[in-house]
Protein backbone atom coordinates (compact mmCIF):
# COMPACT_ATOMS: atom_id res chain seq x y z
CA UNK A 1 0.00 0.00 0.00
CA UNK A 2 1.49 3.37 -0.99
CA UNK A 3 1.63 6.42 1.26
CA UNK A 4 -1.05 8.05 -0.89
CA UNK A 5 -3.39 5.11 -0.39
CA UNK A 6 -2.80 5.07 3.37
CA UNK A 7 -3.50 8.78 3.68
CA UNK A 8 -6.65 8.33 1.57
CA UNK A 9 -7.79 5.56 3.93
CA UNK A 10 -7.19 7.85 6.93
CA UNK A 11 -9.27 10.61 5.41
CA UNK A 12 -12.42 9.17 6.94
CA UNK A 13 -14.69 12.08 6.06
CA UNK A 14 -13.60 11.92 2.40
CA UNK A 15 -14.29 8.16 2.37
CA UNK A 16 -17.75 8.67 3.91
CA UNK A 17 -18.61 11.27 1.31
CA UNK A 18 -17.53 8.85 -1.43
CA UNK A 19 -20.07 6.29 -0.21
CA UNK A 20 -22.78 8.93 0.27
CA UNK A 21 -23.06 8.29 4.02
CA UNK A 22 -23.48 10.77 6.88
CA UNK A 23 -20.49 10.61 9.26
CA UNK A 24 -22.55 9.06 12.08
CA UNK A 25 -23.45 6.14 9.82
CA UNK A 26 -20.02 5.74 8.32
CA UNK A 27 -17.87 2.87 9.71
CA UNK A 28 -14.58 4.56 8.78
CA UNK A 29 -15.35 7.67 10.79
CA UNK A 30 -16.78 5.71 13.71
CA UNK A 31 -13.70 3.47 13.86
CA UNK A 32 -11.46 6.51 13.89
CA UNK A 33 -13.54 8.04 16.66
CA UNK A 34 -13.41 4.85 18.70
CA UNK A 35 -9.65 4.66 18.26
CA UNK A 36 -9.27 8.22 19.50
CA UNK A 37 -11.48 7.56 22.51
CA UNK A 38 -9.47 4.46 23.39
CA UNK A 39 -6.18 6.40 23.22
CA UNK A 40 -7.51 9.38 25.20
CA UNK A 41 -9.19 7.19 27.79
CA UNK A 42 -6.11 5.02 28.26
CA UNK A 43 -4.10 8.17 29.00
CA UNK A 44 -6.84 9.55 31.24
CA UNK A 45 -7.09 6.32 33.22
CA UNK A 46 -3.35 6.35 33.67
CA UNK A 47 -3.47 9.94 34.98
CA UNK A 48 -6.47 9.27 37.22
CA UNK A 49 -4.93 6.04 38.45
CA UNK A 50 -1.81 7.94 39.56
CA UNK A 51 -3.90 10.52 41.36
CA UNK A 52 -6.45 8.25 42.99
CA UNK A 53 -4.14 5.38 43.65
CA UNK A 54 -5.69 4.98 47.09
CA UNK A 55 -9.25 4.77 45.73
CA UNK A 56 -9.43 1.78 43.39
CA UNK A 57 -13.28 1.97 43.37
CA UNK A 58 -13.08 5.37 41.71
CA UNK A 59 -10.71 4.05 39.00
CA UNK A 60 -12.90 1.00 38.40
CA UNK A 61 -15.97 3.21 38.03
CA UNK A 62 -14.29 5.42 35.47
CA UNK A 63 -13.04 2.39 33.50
CA UNK A 64 -16.59 1.03 33.58
CA UNK A 65 -18.07 4.26 32.24
CA UNK A 66 -15.52 4.47 29.44
CA UNK A 67 -16.09 0.82 28.53
CA UNK A 68 -19.82 1.50 28.33
CA UNK A 69 -19.21 4.42 25.95
CA UNK A 70 -16.94 2.26 23.77
CA UNK A 71 -19.53 -0.50 23.68
CA UNK A 72 -22.20 1.96 22.58
CA UNK A 73 -19.98 3.18 19.73
CA UNK A 74 -19.18 -0.41 18.73
CA UNK A 75 -22.89 -1.11 18.55
CA UNK A 76 -23.48 1.91 16.33
CA UNK A 77 -20.66 0.68 14.05
CA UNK A 78 -22.17 -2.80 13.84
CA UNK A 79 -25.53 -1.26 13.02
CA UNK A 80 -24.00 0.86 10.26
CA UNK A 81 -22.38 -2.27 8.79
CA UNK A 82 -25.76 -3.94 8.83
CA UNK A 83 -27.23 -0.98 6.97
CA UNK A 84 -24.49 -1.20 4.36
CA UNK A 85 -25.07 -4.93 3.92
CA UNK A 86 -28.80 -4.33 3.63
CA UNK A 87 -28.25 -1.58 1.04
CA UNK A 88 -26.07 -4.00 -0.91
CA UNK A 89 -28.72 -6.71 -0.78
CA UNK A 90 -31.41 -4.26 -1.93
CA UNK A 91 -29.19 -3.19 -4.81
CA UNK A 92 -28.74 -6.78 -5.96
CA UNK A 93 -32.46 -7.36 -5.67
CA UNK A 94 -33.16 -4.18 -7.63
CA UNK A 95 -30.80 -5.28 -10.42
CA UNK A 96 -32.48 -8.67 -10.48
CA UNK A 97 -36.02 -7.25 -10.66
CA UNK A 98 -35.16 -4.68 -13.33
CA UNK A 99 -33.32 -7.28 -15.41
CA UNK A 100 -36.28 -9.64 -15.27
CA UNK A 101 -38.63 -6.84 -16.22
CA UNK A 102 -36.45 -5.94 -19.20
CA UNK A 103 -36.34 -9.49 -20.47
CA UNK A 104 -39.94 -9.70 -21.66
CA UNK A 105 -39.93 -6.58 -23.85
CA UNK A 106 -36.54 -7.59 -25.24
CA UNK A 107 -37.85 -11.04 -26.19
CA UNK A 108 -40.84 -9.42 -27.88
CA UNK A 109 -38.55 -7.10 -29.77
CA UNK A 110 -36.25 -9.94 -30.80
CA UNK A 111 -38.98 -12.16 -32.15
CA UNK A 112 -40.82 -9.34 -33.90
CA UNK A 113 -37.55 -8.33 -35.59
CA UNK A 114 -36.83 -11.93 -36.60
CA UNK A 115 -40.30 -12.23 -38.06
CA UNK A 116 -39.80 -9.05 -40.10
CA UNK A 117 -36.34 -10.18 -41.23
CA UNK A 118 -37.66 -13.54 -42.38
CA UNK A 119 -39.60 -11.77 -45.14
CA UNK A 120 -42.69 -13.79 -44.29
CA UNK A 121 -44.77 -10.76 -43.35
CA UNK A 122 -43.72 -8.50 -46.18
CA UNK A 123 -40.98 -8.44 -48.76
CA UNK A 124 -37.78 -6.98 -47.35
CA UNK A 125 -35.56 -4.69 -49.39
CA UNK A 126 -31.78 -4.80 -49.01
CA UNK A 127 -31.72 -1.48 -47.20
CA UNK A 128 -34.44 -2.59 -44.78
CA UNK A 129 -32.59 -5.82 -44.19
CA UNK A 130 -29.48 -3.88 -43.16
CA UNK A 131 -31.45 -1.93 -40.59
CA UNK A 132 -33.19 -5.03 -39.28
CA UNK A 133 -29.76 -6.51 -38.78
CA UNK A 134 -28.73 -3.49 -36.71
CA UNK A 135 -31.89 -3.87 -34.62
CA UNK A 136 -31.22 -7.55 -34.07
CA UNK A 137 -27.56 -7.10 -33.17
CA UNK A 138 -28.32 -4.38 -30.65
CA UNK A 139 -31.13 -6.41 -29.20
CA UNK A 140 -28.73 -9.33 -28.76
CA UNK A 141 -26.27 -7.05 -27.01
CA UNK A 142 -28.91 -5.88 -24.57
CA UNK A 143 -30.03 -9.44 -23.92
CA UNK A 144 -26.46 -10.52 -23.22
CA UNK A 145 -25.96 -7.63 -20.83
CA UNK A 146 -29.19 -8.46 -18.99
CA UNK A 147 -28.18 -12.07 -18.77
CA UNK A 148 -24.76 -11.07 -17.33
CA UNK A 149 -26.42 -8.73 -14.82
CA UNK A 150 -28.75 -11.51 -13.70
CA UNK A 151 -25.80 -13.87 -13.27
CA UNK A 152 -23.97 -11.23 -11.22
CA UNK A 153 -26.95 -10.62 -8.97
CA UNK A 154 -27.29 -14.38 -8.47
CA UNK A 155 -23.60 -14.62 -7.55
CA UNK A 156 -23.98 -11.76 -5.07
CA UNK A 157 -27.05 -13.28 -3.48
CA UNK A 158 -25.32 -16.67 -3.30
CA UNK A 159 -27.96 -18.16 -5.58
CA UNK A 160 -25.87 -19.10 -8.60
CA UNK A 161 -27.02 -22.60 -9.50
CA UNK A 162 -24.18 -25.04 -9.99
CA UNK A 163 -25.41 -28.41 -11.13
CA UNK A 164 -22.16 -30.33 -11.21
CA UNK A 165 -21.91 -33.23 -13.61
CA UNK A 166 -19.13 -35.25 -15.14
CA UNK A 167 -18.35 -33.41 -18.36
CA UNK A 168 -15.79 -33.68 -21.10
CA UNK A 169 -14.05 -30.32 -21.16
CA UNK A 170 -12.36 -31.42 -24.38
CA UNK A 171 -15.65 -31.80 -26.24
CA UNK A 172 -16.98 -28.59 -24.75
CA UNK A 173 -13.91 -26.60 -25.85
CA UNK A 174 -14.09 -28.04 -29.39
CA UNK A 175 -17.78 -27.19 -29.61
CA UNK A 176 -17.27 -23.61 -28.39
CA UNK A 177 -14.38 -22.98 -30.80
CA UNK A 178 -16.61 -24.19 -33.62
CA UNK A 179 -19.40 -21.88 -32.47
CA UNK A 180 -17.04 -18.88 -32.41
CA UNK A 181 -15.72 -19.64 -35.88
CA UNK A 182 -17.73 -16.94 -37.66
CA UNK A 183 -16.76 -14.29 -35.11
CA UNK A 184 -13.07 -15.30 -35.31
CA UNK A 185 -13.04 -15.22 -39.12
CA UNK A 186 -14.76 -11.84 -39.15
CA UNK A 187 -12.11 -10.57 -36.72
CA UNK A 188 -9.31 -12.01 -38.88
CA UNK A 189 -8.18 -14.26 -36.05
CA UNK A 190 -7.20 -17.89 -36.32
CA UNK A 191 -8.03 -20.02 -33.28
CA UNK A 192 -5.49 -22.83 -32.99
CA UNK A 193 -6.34 -25.85 -30.88
CA UNK A 194 -4.51 -29.15 -31.12
CA UNK A 195 -6.45 -31.36 -28.78
CA UNK A 196 -5.03 -34.36 -27.04
CA UNK A 197 -6.71 -37.62 -27.99
CA UNK A 198 -8.36 -38.19 -24.69
CA UNK A 199 -8.49 -36.40 -21.39
CA UNK A 200 -10.27 -37.30 -18.16
CA UNK A 201 -13.61 -35.72 -17.37
CA UNK A 202 -14.10 -32.90 -14.87
CA UNK A 203 -16.87 -32.23 -12.40
CA UNK A 204 -18.56 -28.96 -13.34
CA UNK A 205 -21.84 -27.36 -14.36
CA UNK A 206 -21.82 -27.60 -18.19
CA UNK A 207 -23.67 -24.36 -18.89
CA UNK A 208 -21.54 -22.38 -16.42
CA UNK A 209 -18.30 -23.92 -17.71
CA UNK A 210 -19.42 -22.95 -21.21
CA UNK A 211 -19.94 -19.37 -20.06
CA UNK A 212 -16.38 -19.19 -18.69
CA UNK A 213 -14.71 -20.66 -21.78
CA UNK A 214 -16.76 -18.52 -24.14
CA UNK A 215 -15.86 -15.42 -22.17
CA UNK A 216 -12.13 -16.08 -22.17
CA UNK A 217 -12.06 -17.03 -25.85
CA UNK A 218 -14.28 -14.14 -26.88
CA UNK A 219 -11.95 -11.70 -25.08
CA UNK A 220 -8.86 -13.19 -26.74
CA UNK A 221 -10.39 -12.83 -30.21
CA UNK A 222 -11.91 -9.43 -29.49
CA UNK A 223 -8.69 -7.88 -28.20
CA UNK A 224 -6.46 -9.18 -30.97
CA UNK A 225 -6.41 -6.00 -32.96
CA UNK A 226 -4.88 -7.10 -36.24
CA UNK A 227 -4.65 -10.36 -38.12
CA UNK A 228 -3.50 -12.84 -35.54
CA UNK A 229 -3.53 -16.15 -33.79
CA UNK A 230 -5.15 -17.32 -30.57
CA UNK A 231 -3.68 -20.51 -29.13
CA UNK A 232 -5.80 -22.78 -26.98
CA UNK A 233 -4.40 -25.64 -24.93
CA UNK A 234 -6.05 -28.15 -22.66
CA UNK A 235 -3.80 -30.43 -20.63
CA UNK A 236 -3.79 -32.61 -17.53
CA UNK A 237 -1.76 -31.20 -14.66
CA UNK A 238 -1.80 -33.34 -11.54
CA UNK A 239 -5.35 -33.70 -10.32
CA UNK A 240 -6.64 -30.92 -12.55
CA UNK A 241 -7.39 -30.13 -16.16
CA UNK A 242 -5.67 -26.96 -17.19
CA UNK A 243 -7.19 -24.73 -19.87
CA UNK A 244 -5.17 -21.89 -21.38
CA UNK A 245 -5.82 -19.24 -24.03
CA UNK A 246 -2.89 -17.23 -25.34
CA UNK A 247 -3.34 -14.16 -27.50
CA UNK A 248 -1.07 -11.52 -28.99
CA UNK A 249 -3.59 -8.79 -28.42
CA UNK A 250 -3.59 -5.37 -26.75
CA UNK A 251 -2.65 -6.79 -23.31
CA UNK A 252 -3.45 -5.29 -19.93
CA UNK A 253 -1.39 -2.38 -18.53
CA UNK A 254 0.61 -3.41 -15.45
CA UNK A 255 -1.08 -0.95 -13.07
CA UNK A 256 -4.54 -2.16 -14.02
CA UNK A 257 -3.93 -5.89 -13.71
CA UNK A 258 -5.05 -6.07 -10.09
CA UNK A 259 -8.53 -4.87 -11.04
CA UNK A 260 -9.10 -7.28 -13.90
CA UNK A 261 -11.49 -9.64 -12.07
CA UNK A 262 -13.49 -6.80 -10.55
CA UNK A 263 -17.03 -6.19 -11.62
CA UNK A 264 -17.57 -3.54 -14.34
CA UNK A 265 -13.83 -3.01 -14.69
CA UNK A 266 -12.62 -2.23 -18.19
CA UNK A 267 -9.03 -1.48 -18.95
CA UNK A 268 -8.10 2.01 -20.21
CA UNK A 269 -6.41 0.76 -23.39
CA UNK A 270 -9.45 -1.35 -24.23
CA UNK A 271 -11.79 1.59 -23.78
CA UNK A 272 -9.69 3.52 -26.28
CA UNK A 273 -10.11 0.78 -28.87
CA UNK A 274 -13.67 -0.24 -28.44
CA UNK A 275 -16.63 0.57 -26.25
CA UNK A 276 -18.60 -2.65 -26.43
CA UNK A 277 -18.49 -4.89 -23.35
CA UNK A 278 -19.81 -4.68 -19.83
CA UNK A 279 -16.76 -5.62 -17.78
CA UNK A 280 -18.70 -8.45 -16.16
CA UNK A 281 -17.35 -11.49 -18.03
CA UNK A 282 -14.18 -12.11 -16.02
CA UNK A 283 -15.89 -11.38 -12.70
CA UNK A 284 -18.47 -14.04 -13.57
CA UNK A 285 -15.76 -16.42 -14.79
CA UNK A 286 -13.80 -16.11 -11.55
CA UNK A 287 -16.87 -16.68 -9.39
CA UNK A 288 -17.88 -19.78 -11.36
CA UNK A 289 -14.40 -21.34 -11.40
CA UNK A 290 -13.81 -20.73 -7.70
CA UNK A 291 -17.23 -22.10 -6.80
CA UNK A 292 -16.43 -25.18 -8.88
CA UNK A 293 -13.27 -25.80 -6.85
CA UNK A 294 -10.86 -24.54 -9.51
CA UNK A 295 -8.43 -21.68 -9.95
CA UNK A 296 -8.23 -18.88 -12.53
CA UNK A 297 -5.48 -16.46 -13.43
CA UNK A 298 -3.59 -14.64 -16.18
CA UNK A 299 -0.28 -13.23 -17.35
CA UNK A 300 -0.26 -10.13 -19.49
CA UNK A 301 1.89 -7.40 -20.94
CA UNK A 302 0.54 -4.33 -22.68
CA UNK A 303 0.95 -4.42 -26.48
CA UNK A 304 2.38 -7.96 -26.28
CA UNK A 305 -0.60 -10.08 -25.31
CA UNK A 306 -2.38 -11.96 -22.58
CA UNK A 307 -2.63 -15.56 -21.43
CA UNK A 308 -5.68 -16.49 -19.41
CA UNK A 309 -5.97 -19.88 -17.74
CA UNK A 310 -8.14 -21.84 -15.38
CA UNK A 311 -8.01 -25.28 -13.82
CA UNK A 312 -10.84 -27.56 -12.80
CA UNK A 313 -10.56 -30.68 -10.65
CA UNK A 314 -10.70 -34.01 -12.44
CA UNK A 315 -13.62 -36.22 -11.45
CA UNK B 1 -55.15 -28.18 -39.05
CA UNK B 2 -53.53 -28.51 -35.64
CA UNK B 3 -54.56 -26.12 -32.93
CA UNK B 4 -52.21 -24.36 -30.49
CA UNK B 5 -53.41 -22.57 -27.37
CA UNK B 6 -51.10 -19.73 -26.35
CA UNK B 7 -51.58 -18.56 -22.76
CA UNK B 8 -49.59 -15.32 -22.48
CA UNK B 9 -50.52 -11.93 -21.02
CA UNK B 10 -48.32 -9.90 -23.36
CA UNK B 11 -50.42 -8.94 -26.33
CA UNK B 12 -47.33 -8.01 -28.39
CA UNK B 13 -46.11 -11.59 -28.11
CA UNK B 14 -49.57 -12.93 -28.93
CA UNK B 15 -49.48 -10.93 -32.14
CA UNK B 16 -45.99 -12.03 -33.23
CA UNK B 17 -46.70 -15.63 -32.40
CA UNK B 18 -50.13 -15.57 -33.98
CA UNK B 19 -48.57 -14.45 -37.26
CA UNK B 20 -45.77 -17.01 -37.35
CA UNK B 21 -47.95 -19.87 -36.15
CA UNK B 22 -50.62 -19.24 -38.74
CA UNK B 23 -47.90 -19.00 -41.38
CA UNK B 24 -46.63 -22.41 -40.41
CA UNK B 25 -50.12 -23.73 -41.01
CA UNK B 26 -51.44 -24.03 -37.46
CA UNK B 27 -54.48 -22.48 -35.87
CA UNK B 28 -53.80 -20.34 -32.84
CA UNK B 29 -56.16 -19.69 -29.94
CA UNK B 30 -55.01 -17.05 -27.49
CA UNK B 31 -55.68 -16.47 -23.82
CA UNK B 32 -54.46 -13.40 -21.95
CA UNK B 33 -54.79 -14.83 -18.45
CA UNK B 34 -54.68 -18.15 -16.63
CA UNK B 35 -58.42 -18.52 -16.10
CA UNK B 36 -59.29 -18.00 -19.76
CA UNK B 37 -56.41 -20.32 -20.66
CA UNK B 38 -57.84 -23.13 -18.55
CA UNK B 39 -61.35 -22.59 -19.91
CA UNK B 40 -60.16 -22.56 -23.53
CA UNK B 41 -58.06 -25.69 -22.99
CA UNK B 42 -61.27 -27.53 -22.12
CA UNK B 43 -63.57 -26.03 -24.75
CA UNK B 44 -61.15 -25.81 -27.69
CA UNK B 45 -59.27 -29.08 -27.16
CA UNK B 46 -55.95 -27.81 -28.54
CA UNK B 47 -53.18 -30.17 -29.71
CA UNK B 48 -50.60 -28.18 -27.74
CA UNK B 49 -50.56 -25.55 -25.01
CA UNK B 50 -47.85 -22.88 -24.89
CA UNK B 51 -47.91 -21.58 -21.35
CA UNK B 52 -46.33 -18.54 -19.71
CA UNK B 53 -45.81 -18.75 -15.93
CA UNK B 54 -46.37 -15.20 -14.73
CA UNK B 55 -50.03 -14.67 -15.57
CA UNK B 56 -52.87 -12.62 -14.15
CA UNK B 57 -55.72 -14.31 -12.20
CA UNK B 58 -54.25 -17.81 -12.21
CA UNK B 59 -50.50 -18.32 -12.47
CA UNK B 60 -48.96 -20.74 -14.94
CA UNK B 61 -48.03 -23.39 -12.35
CA UNK B 62 -51.65 -23.54 -11.19
CA UNK B 63 -52.92 -23.73 -14.78
CA UNK B 64 -50.47 -26.55 -15.49
CA UNK B 65 -51.50 -28.43 -12.34
CA UNK B 66 -55.19 -28.21 -13.15
CA UNK B 67 -54.66 -29.16 -16.79
CA UNK B 68 -52.83 -32.30 -15.71
CA UNK B 69 -55.42 -33.17 -13.05
CA UNK B 70 -58.32 -33.00 -15.48
CA UNK B 71 -59.05 -36.19 -17.43
CA UNK B 72 -60.12 -34.16 -20.48
CA UNK B 73 -56.92 -32.14 -20.74
CA UNK B 74 -54.21 -34.24 -19.07
CA UNK B 75 -52.84 -35.64 -22.32
CA UNK B 76 -52.35 -32.32 -24.08
CA UNK B 77 -48.60 -31.57 -24.25
CA UNK B 78 -47.64 -28.31 -22.51
CA UNK B 79 -44.60 -26.23 -23.41
CA UNK B 80 -43.74 -23.74 -20.70
CA UNK B 81 -42.45 -20.54 -22.30
CA UNK B 82 -41.25 -18.05 -19.72
CA UNK B 83 -38.51 -15.73 -18.54
CA UNK B 84 -38.22 -17.41 -15.15
CA UNK B 85 -35.14 -19.57 -15.12
CA UNK B 86 -34.59 -20.60 -11.53
CA UNK B 87 -33.74 -24.28 -11.10
CA UNK B 88 -36.67 -24.52 -8.67
CA UNK B 89 -39.13 -23.18 -11.28
CA UNK B 90 -37.88 -25.60 -13.93
CA UNK B 91 -38.06 -28.60 -11.60
CA UNK B 92 -41.53 -27.63 -10.40
CA UNK B 93 -42.92 -27.26 -13.93
CA UNK B 94 -41.46 -30.58 -15.09
CA UNK B 95 -42.77 -32.28 -11.96
CA UNK B 96 -46.23 -30.89 -12.66
CA UNK B 97 -46.12 -32.47 -16.11
CA UNK B 98 -44.74 -29.89 -18.57
CA UNK B 99 -43.32 -31.52 -21.74
CA UNK B 100 -40.62 -28.90 -22.25
CA UNK B 101 -39.43 -25.82 -20.38
CA UNK B 102 -38.12 -22.96 -22.53
CA UNK B 103 -36.63 -19.65 -21.42
CA UNK B 104 -37.79 -16.99 -23.87
CA UNK B 105 -34.50 -15.11 -23.99
CA UNK B 106 -32.57 -18.21 -25.10
CA UNK B 107 -34.45 -19.07 -28.30
CA UNK B 108 -34.92 -17.61 -31.73
CA UNK B 109 -38.33 -17.82 -33.37
CA UNK B 110 -37.17 -20.61 -35.68
CA UNK B 111 -35.75 -22.66 -32.80
CA UNK B 112 -39.04 -22.25 -30.98
CA UNK B 113 -41.01 -23.45 -33.98
CA UNK B 114 -38.73 -26.50 -34.05
CA UNK B 115 -39.61 -27.26 -30.40
CA UNK B 116 -43.31 -26.81 -31.14
CA UNK B 117 -43.14 -29.21 -34.08
CA UNK B 118 -41.34 -31.76 -31.95
CA UNK B 119 -43.92 -31.50 -29.17
CA UNK B 120 -46.67 -32.00 -31.76
CA UNK B 121 -44.87 -35.14 -32.91
CA UNK B 122 -44.13 -33.84 -36.40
Amino acid sequence: MSFKEISAQLNAIGQCRKYGLSIWQCPQFLFLLMGLIIIVSALAIYAIGLRYVEEPEMVALIVLIISAILMAIAMIITRSFERLAEANRLKSEFVSVVSHQLRSPLSNLKWATELLMSGKITKVSEKQSEYFKILKENNDRMQNLISDLLTVSRIEQGRLPLQKKEISLLDLVKEIIKGLDVFAKASNVEVVFQPKDSLPKVLADPSQARLVIENILDNAIRYTKEKGKVEVTLTKKGKNLYFEVKDKGVGIPQEEQKYIFQKFFRSENVLRHQTEGSGLGLYIAKSIIEKSGGKIGFRSQENVGSTFWFSLPIK
Amino acid sequence: MKKILFVEDESALQKTFGDIISQKGYEMVSALDGEIGLRLAKSEKPDLVLLDLILPKLNGFEVLKRLKEDQETKDIPVIVLTNLEGIGDIEKAIELGATTYLVKANYTLEELMGKIKKALGE
